[in-house]
This record gives C-alpha cells, structure tokens and sequence, in this order.
C-alpha cells in the first residue's frame, strides 16, 4: 500500500492594533494580570461590543495578500462553550460568512513551487489565559488577552510533510509580518499554529481519523509533532488499526498524547451574534484598503533577481523582511555592484546584528554607508580585509567609511613609488625565497608579500604588490 | 418546512455541553418544556419565505465600527471585588481539568 499524508494548518494571529477587537482596551504584551480588562472583555453584565475598524481593514488586507475573495457581507457568530479562560461563555468568531475566502500560498519544496489553498480568513477576539499549578488546588485567570483580536487563517489540507508545513509557516509570517499586520512571534504566542493530520491510502479508500495537534509554540515544535503524527497515523494505516478523530497534545518528551475527543468537544452551537451589525464591504473600501498593499515578498524576489541579477538564493535571503529588502534596494542602487552589496548584507552585516541582537531598523549602519564602502574596495582604497574592520567600526560608531579610514590612517597604499623601497628591502632580506622562486617555486613569493604587508601594516595594495614582485623578480 | 423534533438525549447532551447536572426526573421534564417550545416556534414555518434572504440581526444597517483608540482599563480591585475567589492579581478557580 502506497499512502499519503494530507495536512492542513489553522494559524491564529494576533492583529497589531493598539485596542482590542470589541473594546478600548491596550493590547501589549507582558503587562500584569487583568490591567488591560474593561467591563466588556470581561463580560460585565449590559456590556456590549463594537468591532475594531482597523482589525477589520488588517483582515481585508491579509485577505489581499493571501489573494482572496473579500465577502461582500459578513457576519459575526457566537461560539459557544464553557471554559473558565472565557468570560462570556461565548467566543465572538464568524462561521458561515467569513471576511476571506478561496486563497493561496506559494510556498517553495524541492520540486519547485507549490500552491497551498487557503479556505478562509475570518476575525475574531482571542481567550484570557490559565494559570495552571499555582498554590492549592485553583487555577488563576489572567483577562489581557481576551478579546484581543485575532485572524484565523485556514489551510486546505494541500500539505504533504513537516517541511512544507514549516514552509508554509515561515511564507505566511514573513507575508503578515512585511504587510504589517502581526509580528509573527510564536513564542509570545502572537502567532499559533494547529495542524490537522491525517493518512490516505493512494489510489484506495483506507484513511485514518483526522487528529488536530495543540500545543505547539515553535516552528521546530510543529515540524515533529507532524512527523511524530504522520509515522503514527501510517504504522496504523498499515497495520489496519481503526484510529478515532480526536485533539492530540503535543508534549514536551517529543510525543503526543489524546487530549479529547472531537465529536463532543466541537459541538459549538454557533449562531448570528445578535449584538453585532453584519459587514458590509464595497468595492471601493477593498480599493482603498488594497492601496496600502506594498509590492510583495514574492514580486520584490523576482524583480531583484531580474534587476540586480541577483541569484535566486541571494533573493531570497535579501527578502528576509521588508525592511531587508528596502535596505538592499537603498544600498545596491547606490553602490553600483549589488552582488557586493548581497554579500555584506548576508555576511558580517548579518552576523553583527544578530551578535549584537539589534534589531535592522537600529542599526547603525546606513545604506549609503554601506554602499561607500563598497566602493572604496572597487576602487582599490582599501582591501577586503580592511574592509571588514571598517564595516566593524562603522557598525559600532555609525561613521562614514571614508572618514574611519582617515582617522585610522587605514588607507591601502597603491602608490608605486611608495611601495618599492618597501618590495627591495623585503627582496634584500629573503634572498632564500627569491633562489627558491627564481628556481620555479612559485609559492615561495608568499613569504615576499607576507613581509611586505607586515612592514606596511596590511596597508599595501596586494594585487599591486604582487604585480611589483613579479615584475621585480622576473628581471 | 424542517421538521422539529427533540429527543430526551438531546436535552441531556445540551444540558451537558452546559455543565448542567440534571437528574432524570428534570431530564423529563425538560423534555416536555423543550417540545412544547419547539412546537410554538414551529408555528413560525406557516410563514411564507419565499424569495427572503435569512436575517442575521433585525435591524437594516451595517459597518458599525470603532477607531482604533486606547481607553482607561478598569481598575483591576474593583473588577476583582465581585469575583467569588480572587488573589489580587488573578481570578481563582477550581482547577481545571483538561478532559471533561
């Protein structure tokens, strides 16, 4: 039997507004338990709720993004069930009239790129938070987080292995993080993610009962907990085992465990939210919101590689984030070679910021800054290998490269005049590398050219020199 | 016309999902409540709806929205002082169980 793993992903984000979806309440992260509350996210009896204008423009914009269709109408849909983390024993959500539907993702596999449909886009208002095994016997509930606003993004089960579920993952980050609309943090919980696994016998009828997986807060965390589930799901395909549709955990110890089962736990009784007027949404408010789309990751790839003749790879890397890429562009367009510019960016810049865990928008470095110092190699004033102790001071102090290599009197000596007392001495000193060269030893110039950067202190321009010994010892 | 029918463990899996402990002399009782409910709503099905789209709120407008504007949290003693249990940050409950 030959089988196949379909899997779909439901992503919650959480929207980068200032307010919560039905409230006036602040949104930030880590504040003390139950501050950030009012009477309506914590359900106070009279209470009602009024949807955020800027969550609703986020999830149309997304819904541009992901290339949906954006619902002419709209709905909000109670979704009920008891849980203490939910204030109003109803979770405000949409069901049968999402905001955006019909989508898709391009996502990069080996055999090229894929399409992952994507169902629906829908806005709704996130839960409070449990506390779990504090003192006793009593969970503690903290409200901040309720009614914060979230999207849910839902897959179609286009995915077929761990690494393109993470493929998925990274693409939509990066496309919610470059359009501005979440931060995409999975370990503050600001981006969740809960696949949907199940295993089909190719060309026959055998499957096994779809599992959902939880807990997951890490890319690494999604991608074995989906290995861990397809190897399962397949030893039990092929053994014949009869599997049941349930929510499984994913535990710590690299395992999973059930959690409960589906049919009870999904009975959610969703209807109209009676507090709630529907959505309406024209053409021109899609227009409006669609003008504030930037040119995307995919589109910005393919025009660096076409403008700048970049290699895909290089791309890719320089699409990172949309802050990369307007960096590069900024650079590259001012330094004349954008290959060079490429690789500083990838290269010391990169390790800089992540050494100093700066974030790109910090740092110091400026695009025509960097841009400088490229040309200051093409043009032969310093060496790549002062360059890079240039590019260190300017990350550190912010200063033009012409100016550190001034004031650090730095500056590649290419003069002819100035280097040949330097290239006779070195000649006078090794009369044993000159015999062994002059004998046709070619590497022995090594030694020549390592004592003349010595006595100029690296300084010396080395294709020059080397260009002088050559000519010096030839005579 | 949907046909509108309720059986006794109906009512126990509603009374179930929320968290209703009932005994079997309510359960039969709930029963009888619940059709005669459902019977008086089913006087609504002799209404033509031909051609009329379904409603989702009674009243004909749409797009009422909010700026996007931080107000004054509640005061966090004042909200905990009706909470039945409380720890000064936190709303306490019993502990939760995962499963049912």
């Amino acid at each position: 039997m030959t089988t196949q793993p379909l899997i779909g992903l439901e992503v919650h984000a959480q929207l980068l507004t200032a307010s919560k979806m039905f409230c006036g309440c602040p949104t930030e992260f880590g504040a003390p338990p139950n501050t950030q509350v009012c009477p309506i996210c914590t359900a106070q009896p009279g209470a009602l709720p009024v949807p955020n204008q800027r969550a609703v423009e986020m999830t149309i914009l997304t819904g541009l993004a992901l290339h949906c269709d954006i619902a002419p109408r709209s709905v909000f849909a109670r979704k009920n069930y008891f849980y203490p983390d939910l204030t109003k024993n109803y979770q405000i959500s949409q069901y049968e009239q999402p905001l955006c539907e019909n989508g898709y993702v391009l996502i990069d596999t080996e055999s090229g790129p894929k399409r992952i449909r994507v169902r629906r886009v829908h806005l709704e208002e996130d839960t409070g938070k449990n506390i779990h095994g504090g003192a006793g016997a009593a969970s503690r509930i903290d409200f901040n987080r309720c009614g914060l606003p979230l999207m849910e993004i839902v897959s179609e089960p286009d995915l077929t292995s761990a690494d393109e579920c993470r493929a998925y993952l990274q693409k939509l980050q990066l496309i919610l993080r470059w359009i501005g609309v979440c931060n995409g943090n999975m370990e503050e919980g600001s981006m969740r993610c809960e696949p949907t696994v199940n295993v089909i016998e190719v060309g026959g009828s055998a499957k096994t009962a779809l599992v959902e997986i939880k807990n997951l807060a890490s890319f690494r965390a999604v991608h074995q907990a989906v290995d861990y589930e397809i190897l399962r799901h397949t030893r039990a395909l092929l053994a014949g085992e009869s599997t049941t549709r349930e929510t499984r955990r994913w535990l710590a110890e690299g395992r999973t465990e059930t959690m409960r089962s589906k049919e009870e736990a999904h009975d959610y009784r969703y209807f109209p939210e009676p507090d709630l007027m529907p959505l309406e949404v024209d053409e021109a408010m899609v227009t409006r919101i669609g003008a504030d789309m930037p040119e995307g990751p995919d589109e910005v790839r393919e025009r660096l590689i076409e403008q700048y003749e970049l290699s895909s790879y290089d791309a890719t890397v320089m699409t990172q984030s949309r802050e990369f890429a307007a960096f590069f562009e900024a650079a590259a367009g001012a330094a004349e070679d954008p290959k060079a510019v490429a690789n500083w960016m990838q290269g010391d810049f990169a390790r800089l910021l992540n050494e100093t865990g700066t974030p790109l928008a910090e740092s110091k470095v400026s695009p025509a800054g960097l841009a400088d110092l490229v040309r200051l190699i093409a043009d032969g004033a310093i060496s790549g290998k002062m360059a890079k102790t240039v590019f260190e001071r300017m990350f550190e102090t912010g200063k033009a490269p012409a100016l550190i290599v001034d004031e650090e009197g730095m500056s590649q000596i290419s003069d002819t005049s100035a280097l040949e007392p330097v290239i006779d001495k070195a000649i006078a000193d090794n009369p044993e590398a000159v015999e062994n060269y002059r004998s046709g030893k070619k590497k022995a110039l090594g030694a020549l050219v390592g004592q003349i950067m010595k006595e100029t202190k690296g300084q010396a321009n080395p294709a020059l020199v080397n260009e002088l010994l050559v000519q010096r010892l030839g005579e | 016309m949907i046909p509108v029918s309720v059986t006794r463990d109906d009512v126990a899996h509603v009374a179930r999902l929320a968290r209703l402990a009932m005994s079997e002399q309510e359960l039969d009782q709930m029963h009888g409540y619940f059709e005669a409910i459902l019977e008086h709503f089913a006087k609504l099905a002799a209404v033509d709806t031909e051609g009329v789209e379904p409603t989702s709120h009674p009243l004909a407008r749409a797009n009422v929205t909010r700026e996007d504007c931080v107000t004054e949290p509640m005061d966090r003693t004042k909200l905990l002082a009706n909470a039945p249990l409380a720890d000064g940050e936190c709303f306490l409950v019993p502990q939760i169980m995962e499963d049912e």
